[in-house]
């Protein structure tokens, strides 16, 4: 595991094509939403916040990050019936955390990604849990086994589709 | 200050998106109830959300739809008609179900109509495909193809074949947003069927359901179905919810029960549901239909079912069936019955036959109701009772069923005294005018029933077309008792203990067989206080259990000579020396039905010392 920071010119040499800041978060709702349908396990797995964090570790950029994230979690609001800003917040603050370590540390590597994704799960899920609880008051309930187990199964999905996003990385 | 904005840049950012957020939060919040409608900006917002998501999602789903039913309706249709069999099959079954329960249905609705109720039938709905989901395991709601361009509009109950699934919470104008009842923001009032506990049902956050606050009942178990009680004005009342998987205390309320539900429907998979557009108090004009159908059937079904009964059961008879001796010739090769039977006619008219009692305008207030017989009486001068004590127990039998059968001619079995004053019996045929037969009941002839223990010398025997009931053998003891002379018969009257009649031979009303016997005997006066006749009490209880207070002299109301008509006993007769034993009968095997047994359960033939004919069944033998 490589925790070297990256130059500024290594971060400025990731780059990706304009479309595909579009199309892959539509293309992961719209996955989220479908293949829940026919597969409700898969609603352990947060597509949405794994493009967040991929992108806000490879941009490093922690504004755009925090509005991309914002704007990510808003629209996965917009599909549920809870009030709208609930994942808004959780994304927002994961991406801003996200951007701000990928400026330090290395991100290419799978396991720094596992590790990273692990937490900010982990970290979403929380923050998730806070709002709806104690904010909006909403019967939720914390299990420390679920929580910990989704956020393994998020991790490790996120490792193939980070994976799978760096081939559409364009190198200058 | 430009330097610190340049340096916080990026936490600056993050905390205005997040107050933002937290305001537009308490907005949301700060609505009176979770149910309430969103604000304008948030529907909008959400309308955004769905019209950009939804249509892709609704490609994809259509396309997989339709490479779907490629595949099941044009390549894969092994055992189509195997199952086409099976859902015709089922479809029958459900119609005659449906008919048996359509008469209850309206007599429910009419006890409603009359307590007030307002009934609300379902009679519109909207079909609609599940096209999508919200994506996270927190927030059970799914999404329709359907919005309020097909009329659909909030909160609009959605269900299943198997139940209900959930209400509308958003509509747009070609999507809407089904929130399930799953769901923790969920509420549905629900009952249980079988304790009638009401309560409400609440989702939770991983999905699982729970009527919550419910009073500990022993009677909640497992497998307890569960029905919407109609209570929040939503969901009509007693459709199905689900069923009671197990009873958790409540963590926060201690006295009171969680019950965890299982849902009838699955939620996980839905596919296609349907939106309950349109209740009301009158019913659908489809629903009319499907009722007048099944109505129809009902009454056919009722008609066929009242077919079947009446031939089995005698309450139908032809009274101009034609004579038949046999009765086994109306059941067929498997003991069913295939003629009606002849209508029971009494030998002797008594005070239960139709017709012989007169009305009540015809009766005078305080006049004896009960008419006095007088009459002569044509005696035998000296009856043997050995051998008339062994014919009534040969031919005592029957079977739970009187004998005869109707307007057939039937050996009869009569007791004649000789001039000896032994008496003889002796088979005649005989046409019996009307009386109801079954194969193990047996003709008798004129040897009437002792309803007491015989007396000493007097003429015994069974009584042919008795009432139903068995007769076991009948105990014969030689009774010490003041002889009721002269008393012995009673032409058309049953045998009535309080008279003091020992022993009744009644001569065949309409035959003459044994009237030749009682020739020349002495005539005696009776005057029987009473009933014209009375019914029969099973032979079972008068001939073979003898009163304690049988042997006791009777209040005479019989005048007779004594001595006349009544044989002592003696050492010279042997039947009153040798009581006779009591006959112990197998039980007869009657079908649940009424019918007839099969043939194949033939009664014993009777070991009478008479001739016996072949084809009546005769009673059985001692």
């Amino acid at each position: 595991m490589a925790l070297m920071a990256s130059t500024r010119r290594e971060a400025d040499e990731r780059s990706y094509p304009l479309l595909l800041y579009i199309l892959v978060p539509l293309l992961a709702l719209g996955l989220q939403s479908l293949v829940t349908l026919h597969f409700p396990r898969f609603g352990l797995v947060d597509l949405p916040l794994m493009v967040v964090i991929y992108f806000a570790m490879e941009r490093q950029r922690p504004v755009a990050a925090t509005l991309g994230g914002a704007l990510m979690g808003i629209v996965q609001d917009g599909l549920t019936h809870q009030p709208i800003g609930v994942f808004g917040i959780a994304k927002a603050s994961v991406g801003y955390l996200a951007a701000s370590l990928g400026v330090r540390i290395d991100t290419d590597a799978h396991g720094t990604r596992l590790v990273l994704t692990f937490v900010f799960v982990l970290l979403h899920n929380g923050i998730d849990w806070v709002l709806m609880r104690h904010l909006l008051a909403q019967p939720m309930v914390w299990d420390w086994l679920h929580e910990l187990l989704r956020a393994a199964i998020n991790a490790l999905i996120a490792v193939v589709l980070f994976a799978l996003l760096d081939l559409a990385r364009s190198r200058e | 200050m430009e330097s610190f904005f340049s340096r916080y840049k990026n936490a600056l950012v993050l905390l205005l998106v997040l107050v933002l957020q937290l305001l537009a939060l308490a907005v949301q919040a700060k609505r009176p109830a979770t149910d309430a409608a969103d604000p304008r900006a948030v529907s909008a917002l959400r309308y955004a959300v769905v019209t950009v998501i939804t249509p892709p999602e609704k490609l994809l789903h259509n396309t997989g739809l339709w490479f779907r039913d490629v595949w099941w309706g044009y390549l894969d249709l092994v055992h189509v008609r195997r199952d086409n069999n099976a859902l015709k099959n089922e479809l029958e079954r459900l119609r005659l179900e449906q008919a048996s329960v359509v008469e209850d249905a309206r007599q429910g609705q009419r006890l409603q109509h009359l307590l007030g109720f307002k009934e609300h039938y379902i009679y519109q709905t909207v079909p609609a495909q599940v096209v999508g989901t919200s994506g996270t395991d927190q927030s059970q709601v799914v999404y329709l193809d359907k919005g309020s361009d097909d009329g659909l509009k909030p909160d609009m109950p959605v269900m299943t074949a198997d139940g209900i699934v959930g209400r509308l919470k958003d509509v747009f104008p070609s999507t809407s947003q089904l929130l399930l009842i799953s769901d923790a923001a969920s509420g549905v009032g629900v009952m249980l069927e079988t304790t009638r506990t009401r309560g409400i049902l609440k989702g939770s956050s991983y999905g699982q359901m729970q009527v919550i606050n419910v009073s500990p009942d022993e009677r909640i178990k497992p497998g307890d179905k569960i029905i919407t009680s109609g209570g929040d004005q939503i969901f009509p009342r007693g459709m199905p919810v689900g069923t009671v998987d197990h009873v958790v205390p409540d963590p926060e309320r201690d006295p009171l029960v969680d019950v965890i539900v299982r849902p009838a429907a699955n939620l996980a998979r839905l596919e296609e549901v349907l939106v309950i557009s349109g209740m009301g108090g009158v019913a659908s004009s489809q629903e009319a239909k499907d009722l007048a159908e099944s109505e129809a059937e009902g009454e056919a079904a009722q008609k066929r079912a009242s077919d079947i009964l009446s031939e089995r059961l005698p309450n139908r008879i032809d009274p101009n069936a034609p004579l038949d001796t046999n009765p086994d010739q109306n059941v067929d090769s498997t003991g069913n019955v295939v003629r009606p039977l002849a209508p029971p006619k009494p030998l002797h008219t008594d005070g239960f036959s139709p017709g012989s009692t007169p009305p009540a305008s015809e009766l005078t207030p305080g006049a004896r109701s009960v008419p006095v017989k007088n009459g002569t009486e044509e005696l035998p001068s000296k009856p043997q009772p050995a051998k008339s004590a062994a014919l009534s127990t040969g031919s005592a039998s029957t079977s739970g069923t009187s004998a005869a059968v109707a307007g057939t001619t039937v050996p009869r079995k009569t007791v004649t005294v000789d001039a000896n004053g032994v008496a003889r019996p002796t088979t005649s045929p005989r046409t019996v005018p009307g009386t109801t037969g079954t194969g193990l009941g047996t003709t008798s002839g004129t040897v009437t029933r002792v309803p007491r223990p015989a007396l000493p010398g007097t003429a015994t025997g069974s009584s042919a077309g008795s009432a139903t009931g068995s007769v076991p053998g009948s105990v014969l003891r030689p009774v010490p008792r003041p002889a009721l002379a002269g008393s012995a018969a009673v032409p058309g009257s049953a045998p009535r203990p309080a008279s003091g009649t020992a022993t009744t031979v009644r001569p065949s009303t309409p035959s003459t067989s044994s009237s030749s016997a009682a020739e020349g005997l002495p005539k005696t006066r009776v005057i029987d206080d009473g009933p014209v006749s009375r019914p029969q009490r099973p032979a079972s209880t008068t001939a073979s259990t003898p009163r304690p207070d049988a042997a006791a002299p009777k209040p005479a109301t019989t005048t007779a000579k004594p001595g006349s008509a009544t044989t002592k006993p003696s050492a010279a007769n042997p039947a009153t020396q040798k009581p006779a034993t009591p006959v112990r009968r197998s039980p007869v095997l009657v079908p649940d039905d009424g019918s007839r047994p099969p043939s194949t359960v033939k009664p014993k033939t009777s070991a009478t010392p008479a001739p016996q004919p072949a084809s009546p069944p005769q009673g059985r033998g001692v």
